[in-house]
Formats: C-alpha cells, sequence, structure tokens
C-alpha cells in the first residue's frame, strides 16, 4: 500500500539490497594520559529495510559507532560496508538525524529540505522541488514550508530534519538520539509517525538511544551495549505487531527483560541505565 | 505613525534649540551661525553642484575600499579560522592592525603612494580589512559543530561547505564585523580627506577642510551635517537588511 503517494519516478530507489555491514571495528580515543578504547570488536549486519536500535548507558561508544557508519569518524580497525562498498568518507547514501535538529537558520524550512536535494545528482530541479514537498507532506508539515526555524517547536523541528534526511533517499537513516530532547508527548507522537514512515518508505535505519523502552517500540532488532571498551552484549528480537504503543504491556514485558539483561552487563558497581 | 511623529518633534526640537542660542547673541555668529545660514549654504553648494560633486568622490572611494576590504577580509578570515596556526599569525596580525586607528596609516599612504587616489584607497581598504577579518574568523570558530557535521553527511564539502554553510552560519558575526569595518573605513576616509589635498578629486573631507580655513563655520556645520546624513543613509542601505534577515530567520533581537 502506498498511502503517502510515493511514485517510482519521485524516489529513485536503488536496485541491490542497501545491505549495511559492520565488521570487526574498534577505536580507541587518544588523549595526552592515555588511549581510551571506545569501541571493541563491533560486528553488526544489517538488512535492507530493517529498522536497528543500539541500546546502551552514556559513555558506551553508540555515538562514535555512528559517527563511523556515517563516516564522519574513520574506525582504527574494521571496515563499514555500505552495499559492499566500504565506508571511506561521509556522503548521501548514510545520512544523519542528530539529536539537536542541526537544521540552519538561514534557511526556511523549504530551503533545509532541499539542501541535500540539491546535492543529489541525477535529479531536475523540478524534481527537486516535487520531492521536497513530498516530504514536507510526509512529515505533516506542507504548510509550515516557508517558515524559519526559530519558528518551530522543538517536535517540529525534528520532523523537518527527518524530511531532510529522507529526501534524498539515502541507503541508511541514521538516527543519534532524536527524540532525547523532546517532551515525553511529542516524543510518543514521534514514535507513532516515524514507524508509519518507515513502514511507507522501506528505509533502513539504524537508531540509537539510552532509552531501552524507545528501542523496543521501535526496532525490528535492539543490541544492547556496554562500556569501557563499548561492545555489543545482546540481541534482541522484537516480535511485536506493529504499529506498536510505547505503553502496551507486551512491549513493557520485554523492555523488563531487556533493562534486567542490560544491568547484568553493566555488573553491579554501576547502576542501570535509564 | 506615532514613531515617526516623535522622532521629527525631536530634531526639530533640538534645532529650535539652536535657533535660540543664535538668536541670544551670547555668541558670536562667525562660531555659532543660525540654522536659516547652515540651510542656506546647503541649498546654494546643492544648486552649484559643489556639495553633489564632492559627495559623489568621497562616496567612490569609500565604496571602492570597503568592497575591496570586504573581499579580502572574507576569505582571509575564513582562512584564519581553519588552523590554530593561522589563528596565531593572521589572526594576531589582523587584531594588532584593527587596534591602530586607521588615521595612522595615512602618513605610510603618503610617502607610498604620494598625493594619489590610491593613498585614499589604501586607508579605506586598511580601515576595512582588519575589522572583517577578526569577524569573520570568530565567526566561523563559533559555529556548532553540528552544522558542519550535517553538511558533510548531506554531501556538501570543500568550497561548497565554506560557501554555503560555514559562511552563512557565521553571518551573524560577518555582519557585525562588516558594519565595525564600514565605521572605520569611514572615520579613516574622512580623516585623510582633512590631511591630504588630492587634485583628481575634492573630496567632502577636503570642502570641511576649505570651510576652516575660510573661518566659514556654515560650510563647516554644513558639511558635518551631510556626512551624519551619508552615515546615516549607509547604515539603512547597507546594514539594515542584513539585520532584519539576522533578525527574521535567526529568531534573535525583540520583535
Amino acid at each position: 500500500m502506498s498511502a503517502t503517494g510515493f511514485g517510482p519516478q519521485s524516489a529513485p530507489q536503488s536496485t541491490s539490497p542497501a545491505k549495511l555491514v559492520v565488521d570487526g571495528v574498534s577505536k580507541w580515543f587518544r588523549t595526552p594520559r592515555a588511549d581510551v578504547q571506545a569501541l571493541d570488536n563491533i560486528n553488526l549486519r544489517v538488512e535492507d529495510g530493517e529498522f536497528i536500535c543500539l541500546v546502551g548507558p552514556s559513555g558506551c561508544g553508540k555515538t562514535t559507532l555512528l559517527d563511523i557508519i556515517a563516516g564522519l569518524t574513520p574506525a582504527d580497525q574494521g571496515r563499514v560496508l555500505d552495499d559492499d562498498k566500504p565506508v571511506d568518507g561521509p556522503g548521501r547514501h548514510r545520512l544523519v538525524m542528530f539529536q539537536e535538529p542541526a537544521l540552519f537558520p538561514w534557511l526556511d524550512v523549504f530551503g533545509n529540505v532541499m539542501f541535500g536535494l540539491k546535492r543529489t545528482p541525477g535529479l531536475t530541479d523540478k524534481q527537486r522541488r516535487e520531492i521536497a514537498d513530498q516530504h514536507l507532506q510526509l512529515v505533516g508539515l506542507e504548510k509550515f514550508k516557508h517558515a524559519f526555524v526559530h519558528e518551530l517547536s522543538g517536535g517540529m523541528k525534528q520532523r523537518i530534519a527527518l524530511a531532510r534526511a529522507l529526501a534524498p533517499d539515502p541507503h541508511v537513516l541514521l538516527m543519534d538520539e532524536p527524540f532525547a530532547a523532546l517532551d515525553a508527548i511529542t516524543r510518543e507522537q514521534l514514535y507513532g509517525d516515524l514507524q508509519e514512515i518507515w513502514r511507507s518508505r522501506k528505509k533502513t535505519i539504524i537508531l540509537v538511544t539510552h532509552d531501552v523502552r524507545e528501542a523496543a517500540c521501535l526496532g525490528d532488532r535492539v543490541f544492547l551495549l556496554s562500556p569501557s571498551p563499548g561492545r555489543i552484549r545482546e540481541e534482541f528480537k522484537i516480535p511485536l505487531a506493529r504499529p506498536r504503543d510505547i505503553n502496551s504491556p507486551e512491549l513493557a514485558a520485554i523492555v523488563q527483560r531487556m533493562t534486567l539483561a542490560l544491568r547484568n552487563h553493566l555488573g553491579p558497581r554501576k547502576e542501570a541505565a535509564e | 505613525m506615532k514613531r515617526t511623529l516623535v522622532g521629527v518633534a525631536f530634531f526639530a526640537a533640538l534645532l529650535l534649540i539652536w535657533q535660540a542660542a543664535t538668536a541670544s547673541g551670547r555668541w558670536s555668529p562667525v562660531l555659532l551661525p543660525s540654522p536659516w545660514l547652515v540651510a542656506e549654504y546647503l541649498w546654494d553648494a546643492l544648486r552649484d553642484g559643489s556639495l553633489l560633486e564632492a559627495t559623489a568622490v568621497t562616496m567612490k572611494r569609500l565604496l571602492v575600499g570597503y568592497f575591496i576590504g570586504v573581499a579580502i577580509g572574507l576569505p582571509l578570515g575564513l582562512i584564519t579560522s581553519t588552523s590554530r596556526y593561522f589563528e596565531d599569525t593572521i589572526g594576531a596580525l589582523a587584531l594588532g592592525l584593527q587596534t591602530l586607528p586607521s588615521v595612522c596609516w595615512v602618513p605610510l599612504a603618503l610617502l607610498w603612494f604620494g598625493q594619489t587616489e590610491m593613498a585614499m584607497l589604501f586607508v579605506v581598504v586598511m580601515g576595512t580589512v582588519w575589522s572583517v577579518v577578526i569577524a569573520t574568523s570568530a565567526g566561523a570558530r563559533n559555529i556548532p559543530p553540528i552544522y558542519a557535521r550535517a553538511a558533510r553527511t548531506m554531501g556538501s564539502e570543500g568550497f561548497d561547505k565554506w560557501t554555503r554553510v560555514i559562511l552563512p552560519a557565521a553571518l551573524p558575526y560577518v555582519v557585525s564585523g562588516m558594519k565595525q569595518g564600514w565605521a572605520f573605513a569611514w572615520r579613516s576616509l574622512m580623516a585623510a580627506e582633512i590631511f591630504v589635498t588630492i587634485l583628481t578629486g575634492f573630496g567632502l573631507g577636503q570642502v570641511l577642510q576649505y570651510g576652516r580655513e575660510l573661518s566659514s563655520m556654515d560650510q563647516v556645520i554644513g558639511v558635518m551635517l551631510v556626512i551624519v546624513l551619508i552615515g546615516l543613509i549607509a547604515d539603512k542601505v547597507l546594514f539594515s537588511p542584513w539585520e532584519r534577515f539576522l533578525h527574521r530567520r535567526w529568531g534573535t533581537g525583540f520583535k
């Protein structure tokens, strides 16, 4: 079902499945006193159209891992393959939605959504405008096309950031705690919207969060990470039907199991993550 | 409308005080001419074309020098922001030369270029460039790093990143730097024109100086008024649109 009306002419679909592979990635941060290992031998395989969540407390290297996948930070060991091609820098095939919206104040809403599209080859200017309009509709903000960034609420800003990241049709959408700065009501609304958009666009998504409930609500698979150095400790498959309600009892049961597991991995000295 | 009225009333009151002061007879009219005398001078100078000609000469020097200064200052500021070494070298040089009152360039410019337009241009460029360098560099260094990261993931690298992301993101700083550069350039040009007679064109500063030499106070005050007026118009025409742009887009300032 294509409820949002994305024709094949509007969004150029890649032909081969966009599989993302993280292959033995390790990362150290060098400080004048000592080398701190941030990531230790991370391995991930993400299938086309899958929604993956990485959960862990702050300091577990989850944002660093996302940066490495995005190509913003090089890995010290191992590599990332995007569609079988090694990642050697940032690029429009792996777009990032950050915790802050990172929208550009000198552009209006439409200009922000157009920013990535203008740098996407193989489109005419008319197609770019159409795609930008469609994505503003997708996030329900077509009325705010000519608004300026400071005029939007926090939730609206993140919707525009989502539209901006989706518009150039990346292989993978990387989300770095995109809902952490929002209030609970807006956040739960966006969980619903994101699931709907993910279903209609069939986009591969990797989301990083410290919120176990958020991960269980959104992910097909959830990976638990523990800090110093960051390691993947456990994988959970979330078998619940979609769209999921974050307040459902089935979800709560899974969240409880994951929280317990996370607590075990963190050891007795540290309190569990939120 | 109300604001306009208040403004008109304020300046009318100033004129009245001035008129009353001259009418009181306490000061010699040679030293304090009445507003009417000044207005008469301005009207005559306007009609015989000398005032417009002087304004044109001055504005041409100012605008050409200013835009050269900005054209040098913007890229130099961006380059300065890219590395700590540039900051310690170009940045320190810019900071030092910015604290030098730009009228101090006049003697050097005279010895290097003689009594030529080139000397005037040099003084104006030196007045402009360092403020722009410092502001642009500070602006580029203070933009949220997340802008550059977001831009890079969307395929904006190199020249595109500098012109389409970093420069616009630094705009609040850049505009205030350009405004300061304009003020410095304007002051240094007036000083230079008062100091130096250049035969290829008589600017406002020179007309002001002749007013002093002829002890014609109506001319001195009249030209001063024109200089103030040009400053105000330049602020409105050159900078107000930019400041409105910043206020609207960044949501800064009170509405």
